[in-house]
């Protein structure tokens, strides 16, 4: 590098003032009405709805197992949805869970681009839900510019403080809705409003109450823009054919004011239908132009459409000039061909059939898995022991689960050890046909340790398999644990 | 790289560039939110109210304690008394408890032979083997031979008091070293160890003749005191069943032979006073749940 260049970089360096970090753009939407804000309406109270009402709905399991529907039982390490129950060994359900969460937003997106994000996603359904109470106390953003001027600074103050208010019990009882989850909700509510209830629920509350009222309230579209991975990855998971809020430029371009194109159609000029009046922009909750294409910003939800759709009608135009379209169709609308609608194509096919699978290898396991189990850990140390009469004993720590809400009686059985005699140790007097029977409380563990013993000669280094079996002693169901038996 | 500082505008997106370049590819300046600086002040501000908390700094004999006067030895202090309190509902049961009801009762046997497990690899396994299988001179708890008894009540009382410990109530009885100290000759011994080989029938090595009437004359007026004169033991004295196919020292000619020459006397150490009492319990009820309890 020479001097000249030098003393350029000292006179660039000057007006070296570009910012690395800007300050927040202020994003007040506007309220809208249309197709699509009455499916997000609808949305935001069948979600929320069931956010807040699902752990009071109850579900009979019996005398010995919690009767609501939806819990989350940590300390006896139990997870009840309805009619299933997963047990901490079972967490595999869970990964078959987030597997098909996965695969459904990956059709999702192939199909109708970030449809999640724009409709369904908690973020933006309590986002339009603070917007909402926004909106109720302090007027929409016309009013406030207004109040800005006219209303004296107490009105305001008592507005703000009113909404932080109104945010705040929403936020509190958002929190509150989620601990129901991980106890009996009633109780817990009785408790919560007594002020009786564990101090980890009341640290939870806390939590969540500030996420909700920090993310919800505050941080908004930052969210979903600077925080949130999945509007990266759903880029990368859209194409030409799947159904995006699109702005459909080959219909809207040339825009210009409603006199100025209604002139120049007049005279037979090139006219487009949109009058760049920016509502589109004003409805939007993430503060974007839709009008400048798919983008990094956009969740997608359609309220620009309704905006749009408002306008073109009072104009006496079309609607749909912003609408979920494909990329492809704008451009065979340029070069006049007839739309084209590809729901069928490679990726959407294969996301739907990877769905089923996964779905019904989740439904056979569910539906084949039984009510009870065993596992067998073999002593690692010793092997085997050699008794006084030259016999050969293995030890093996059993585990028997019982996962019905009522105790069961097992008879335990071993084979493939010649000679083989059970015993277990600890406090089993009850004998049926030759079989230690062991009781199991009603959804529990139970474990012992089993001695099995032959006087049978062994091939030396002997390791023969073993199959152990427990017998439901009135029902007949059985289930088995594989082992091993080691000799010399 | 050419660092010209110039704010150029990239064609193609639209957005300024830093003047940053590296061989032709220019850096767009996407600014970061503002509230996103405010956040990494603040973990700045974090770690420095953590340094004032916490214990932090070394310093070069000591270190920074911190204001709130956290110490991680208190804390696993803590922990453990929170532990103990967890368990002394356990525990209070176990000391109360009969070393037979324990065993009968499916909780606390398995809470016994948990903490059974764990005092059993702190202070037994050394000798007995983690898994109590033991090894030459240490006897193997999980076979059901057992010098001074096998029931939950002797084996309590070996491991309060031991063998051959310092222990006035410790369990005595020594295999004399018969040929060391002259009290048995060569040949003596040698008929002597054919003839307890043969008790529990283990094969003659070949070029020997085991002179077994000898040996059963020497068994009788030397060994038959304390073995029995069926050679089956005697757990009052820790003299070992000799027809069994379980050789604490060894079943070979050579080993058994060495056994009757030289004496025989494992120690096994007191534990009372060492241990407390529900520990013992524990440890009772573990090596008895093994397998070879009686």
């Amino acid at each position: 590098m020479n001097v000249a260049t030098k003393s350029e970089n000292f006179a660039a360096d000057a007006d070296d003032d570009l910012p690395l970090y800007e300050a927040r753009r202020k994003i007040y939407p506007i309220a809208v009405r249309g197709t699509f804000r009455r499916i997000k309406w609808t949305l935001l109270l069948v979600t929320l709805g069931i956010y807040y009402l699902l752990p009071f709905v109850r579900w009979d399991r019996g005398p010995n197992a919690p009767s609501q529907a939806v819990l989350v039982d940590l300390v006896n390490g139990r997870f009840y949805f309805f009619f299933i129950e997963i047990w901490p060994q079972e967490i595999y359900y869970v990964t078959g869970l987030l597997i098909l969460a996965a695969l459904v937003l990956f059709l999702m997106n192939a199909v109708a681009g970030r449809i999640w994000c724009g409709y369904l996603c908690p973020q933006t359904v309590w986002t339009d839900l603070f917007q909402v109470i926004e909106r109720l106390v302090e007027g929409d953003p016309r009013q406030r510019r207004e109040k800005l001027k006219n209303a004296s600074r107490v009105q305001r103050a008592f507005e703000a403080a009113a909404k932080h208010f109104l945010w705040l019990m929403v936020a509190w009882w958002t929190g509150g809705a989620w601990v129901l989850y991980f106890a009996d909700a009633p109780t817990l509510t009785m408790q919560l409003l007594k002020g009786e209830g564990p101090m980890v629920a009341y640290l939870w509350i806390g939590i969540l109450t500030f996420t909700t009222y920090v993310l919800a309230g505050h941080l908004r579209e930052q969210v979903c823009t600077y925080m949130c991975p999945w509007p990266r990855i759903q880029a990368a998971l859209t194409d030409e054919y799947a159904f995006n809020v699109t702005y459909r430029y080959d219909r809207g371009e040339p825009r210009g004011s409603l006199k100025k194109t209604e002139a120049l159609k007049l005279e037979g000029l090139p006219a487009g239908d949109c009058i760049d009046c920016r509502q589109c922009v004003a409805a939007c909750p993430t503060g974007v132009d839709i009008r400048l294409g798919s983008q990094l910003a956009c969740i997608q939800c359609g309220l620009c459409i309704d905006a749009c759709d408002t306008v073109m009608e009072k104009i006496g135009r079309p609607t749909r000039l912003i609408a979920y379209d494909t990329e492809m169709n704008v451009q065979r609308r340029i070069k006049g061909l007839p739309p084209v609608t590809k729901v069928f194509r490679a990726r959407t096919v294969l996301y739907a059939a990877l769905i089923a699978v996964v779905g019904g290898i989740m439904v056979a396991a569910l539906a084949m898995r039984g009510s009870e189990g065993l596992s067998a850990i073999h002593d690692r140390n010793p092997l085997f022991v050699q008794l006084s009469d030259g016999s050969i004993r293995n030890a093996y720590t059993l585990r028997i689960v019982n996962k019905q809400p009522m105790p069961r009686r097992f008879a335990l059985s071993v084979e493939g050890v010649p000679e083989a005699q059970l015993e277990v140790v600890g406090g089993l007097s009850e004998v049926e046909n030759g079989r230690p029977v062991v009781e199991v409380g009603p959804d529990q563990t139970y474990e012992l340790r089993a001695l099995v013993s032959t006087h049978a000669k062994l091939p030396l280094g002997a390791s023969l398999p073993v199959t152990f079996k427990i017998t439901d002693v009135a029902g007949g169901e059985t289930s088995i644990a594989p082992d091993h038996f080691k000799g010399p | 790289m050419a660092d010209t500082h110039k704010h150029e505008v990239d064609a193609v997106t639209g957005i300024s560039t830093t003047g940053h370049e590296w061989d032709g590819i220019r850096e767009l300046n996407n600014p970061l939110p503002r509230w996103w600086l405010w956040v990494f002040y603040l973990t700045i501000l974090w770690s420095v109210l953590y340094w004032i908390a916490y214990p932090a700094w070394p310093l070069v004999t000591s270190y920074t304690y911190g204001v709130l006067g956290w110490k991680s030895r208190e804390a696993i202090q803590t922990d453990l008394a929170d532990l103990r309190a967890q368990r002394a509902a356990f525990g209070d049961k176990l000391a109360a408890a009969s070393l037979e009801e324990i065993e009968q009762t499916p909780e606390l046997l398995a809470f016994a032979r948990a903490q059974g497990r764990a005092a059993f690899g702190d202070n037994c396994a050394p000798c007995h083997g983690a898994g109590g299988a033991g090894a030459k001179g240490y006897p193997n708890l999980n076979d059901d031979d057992w010098l001074w008894g096998g029931s939950l009540e002797q084996i309590q009382q070996t491991i309060l008091h031991g063998a051959r410990s310092a222990d006035a109530e410790a369990h005595v009885g020594d295999m004399p070293a018969f040929g060391r100290d002259g009290m048995l000759q060569r040949p003596e011994i040698v008929a002597a160890a054919d003839y307890v080989r043969s008790l529990s029938n283990l094969a003659v090595p070949a070029g020997v003749t085991p002179d077994l009437a000898k040996g059963k004359e020497v068994f009788e007026a030397n060994c038959a005191a304390c073995h029995g004169a069926d050679g089956k033991g005697n757990p009052e004295l820790g003299a070992p069943n000799l027809t069994d196919g379980i050789w604490l020292f060894g079943s070979d000619r050579d080993s058994v032979i060495a056994s009757i020459t030289n004496g025989r006397a494992g120690l096994m150490p007191a534990w009372s006073g060492r241990l407390d009492p529900t520990t013992i319990k524990a440890l009772t009820v573990y090596v008895h749940s093994l397998g070879g309890g009686k």
